[in-house]
């Protein structure tokens, strides 16, 4: 990926505070997300992975900071320049959050049908695209619904709705959560594969060391209410933080993070 | 960016080959009037190149209407190839053309009304005749379950039922209340209207206070409770259906009948009698405070005639309450424990739950009120 030879910042987060009541999540956090890379965002449970994700979408209210998006503070924006935002977003939440009233080629058509004025016909031929394109079968799985689905089917039918209007910006929440090795392993050559095709910016929350080291450009680490670094694999690990230490030299990740493996997945 | 910038296509015949060139943005914005543009243009019968030169952006719409392009010329046995602009394109096209082989769009909905209807006649026939089995095969396994805790009663859970008591029961007694009270008012002024042109306006006091412990009292009460926690029961455990929790219940060993449909039952077959007496109390209230105020029978003669009254009048009233009780709570939970995997299945079963009820609540009212009368009650 070329995010290294045009550092163009999509989304800049400045002291972003969010809390919940009394308790604080995210405090003084700060993150740079350049386009074309691929950022993975790892943190302990709890630690407001998600939270820092919706902070961005715009779905929890914040306590303090600046979000801009684009190069504008979002929340300078108006409506109307609101939802021509979201357009440009795509978003995989962690349970798919599929409509459970519309089958699945009626879901990836939602934001076809509410943003953009296309005939039904052709509407419907570009999800099935598109849900070919995630490797659903679009004659056969497009009509179930998805409480007719496994759990990685309604990972791809909604990461098929997520892309449907092509997005800039690509949010997963846990994207491989889930999923068995075999799945999760074809579902980040699946992402892979769209970033390149499609030109994608990715926002990725995850627990997978594996993804991190196949696909992820960029890691951020969340601890300590805010984001505590930013970096390649090789910078993370020669990070001194306990907790970065914890994750990326502890025994599982002694399996990913080994030189060995390191040049292995190049 | 997203707003529509031209986009077009044009055709150049050559020697021996055509010329297809695209131009401008072809994106999701521009997508309706390049399907519409591609649809209008006269096919070329000879090979064709797709010269992309004059693309000046494109995304996954606009590459998929040249994908289609090419497969419907290639079907007609026409060799197509794409050329120039970025390379950028040629990995789209060339994903989206994987992807196209596959990509059958299904048949919408409601393609064929006719065939549609019978379809969901049929269905609602076969639902309507599973759900009375499946009913009946639920109420054999509730009678099972509460034989079973009947002879081993720790087994019961004592606080759920509580609980249970108190959110259909005591959290109840406002709006309960509040309606009853309005019906005994109602009927009152409604009584004294008609009675008045007979001279018999004494009359007002037996009729309300009949109506009410017969009828009204525990008739509103059960269509209230139905209303409000038959549904409450349905979304409950349609919910934890939804969640895994009542399949965590079985994996645990806990029968999902004894440990969420005993602790409803029992608790609407206490609460709901009480809350019918109080129901009554509120209605005589009602009513007794209108004739004071509207028709000027004092509070002293209200009580005496109230007394003169038939005690049975109140017990046919109150025998019922019960029953309404296992109806509502039975079918409650019944259609909770039929929620099939997602949020609008939770809806569904609710508002059956609901109607079933009510409906049942009033159909057992009329056989009661034949009941009554043959026994001369």
């Amino acid at each position: 990926m070329s995010w290294a030879s045009e550092r163009d910042v999509v989304v800049r987060v400045r002291g972003l505070s969010v809390g919940f009541g009394r308790r604080l999540v995210l405090e003084n956090a700060n993150l740079d997300l350049y386009r074309n890379e691929i950022l993975g965002v790892v943190g302990g449970s709890g630690s407001g992975k998600s939270v820092l994700l919706r902070a961005i979408l715009g779905l929890v209210p914040r306590r303090a900071g600046r979000i801009e998006v684009f190069g504008r503070d979002v929340a300078a924006l108006d409506l109307e320049e609101r939802r021509l935002l979201e357009r440009r977003f795509g978003v995989l939440f962690q349970g798919g959050a599929l409509f459970s009233s519309l089958t699945v080629a009626e879901n990836v058509a939602v934001p076809l049908r509410e943003h953009v004025g296309l005939t039904a016909a052709l509407a419907a031929e570009i999800a099935a695209v598109k849900l070919a394109l995630v490797g659903l079968d679009p004659a056969a799985d497009g009509r179930k619904y998805p409480s007719e689905l496994s759990g990685g089917m309604k990972k791809r039918a909604a990461l098929a709705r997520a892309i449907v209007l092509d997005p800039e910006i690509l949010f997963l929440d846990e994207p491989t959560g889930g999923l068995d090795p075999i799945g999760a392993a074809a579902f980040d050559r699946l992402i892979q594969h769209l970033t390149q095709t499609l030109g994608l910016t990715l926002f990725m929350v995850t627990h997978d060391l594996d993804s991190l080291v196949t696909i992820c450009d960029r890691i951020a680490v969340l601890a300590d209410r805010h984001v505590l670094t930013t970096g390649s694999v090789e910078e993370l690990l020669a990070e001194t933080h306990p907790w970065v230490r914890e994750y990326f030299h502890g025994p599982r990740a002694a399996r990913f993070f080994s030189p060995d493996a390191l040049n292995r997945s190049g | 960016m997203l707003e529509a910038m031209a986009a077009s296509v044009i055709i150049r015949a050559e020697e021996d080959r055509a010329l297809l060139c695209p131009s401008g943005r072809w994106d999701i914005a521009n997508a309706a009037a390049l399907d519409q543009r591609l649809r209008d243009l006269a096919l070329p019968d000879r090979p064709v190149r797709i010269e992309l030169d004059g693309v000046e952006a494109m995304d996954t719409a606009g590459a998929w209407l040249l994908v289609r392009t090419r497969r419907r010329l290639s079907a007609r046995g026409l060799a197509v190839d794409f050329a120039g602009g970025k390379p950028g394109y040629h990995i789209l096209l060339d994903q989206l053309e994987a992807a196209g082989a596959a990509a059958e769009p299904p048949p919408p909905r409601g393609a064929a009304p006719l065939a549609d209807w019978f379809i969901r006649i049929g269905a609602a026939t076969a639902s309507f005749g599973t759900g009375v089995l499946g009913f009946l095969y639920f109420l054999g396994q509730v009678i099972v379950t509460l034989g079973k805790t009947a002879l081993r009663p720790r087994r019961l859970r004592v606080t759920a039922v509580f609980a249970h008591i108190e959110a259909t029961g005591v959290s109840a007694l406002p709006i309960i209340g509040l309606v009853s009270f309005l019906i005994g008012i109602v009927l009152a002024y409604q009584a004294e209207v008609q009675l008045r042109r007979y001279g018999a306006t004494t009359a007002v006091i037996d009729l309300t206070a009949i109506a009410i412990m017969r009828e009204f009292g525990v008739l509103l009460t059960a269509i209230m409770m139905a209303g409000r926690s038959g549904s409450a029961f349905t979304a409950q455990i349609g919910t934890m259906i939804v969640g895994e929790e009542v399949d965590a219940l079985r994996a645990l060993g806990l029968d999902p009948i004894e440990v969420l449909v005993l602790p409803r039952l029992i608790a609407l077959v206490i609460s709901l009698p009480l809350l019918s007496f109080f129901a009554d109390i509120l209605g005589l209230f009602g009513s007794g405070l209108l004739s004071w105020i509207a028709i000027g029978i004092n509070p002293t003669l209200f009580t005496e005639r109230l007394a003169n009254i038939s005690i049975t009048h109140f017990w046919v009233g109150m025998v019922k309450a019960p029953v309404f009780a296992v109806i509502i709570a039975l079918i409650g939970c019944y259609e909770g424990l039929r929620v099939s995997g997602s949020a609008e299945s939770v809806g569904r079963q609710t508002t059956r739950s609901v109607v079933e009820s009510v409906f049942l609540v009033i159909v057992l009212d009329a056989l009661f009120s034949v009941f009554f009368d043959v026994m001369g009650i």
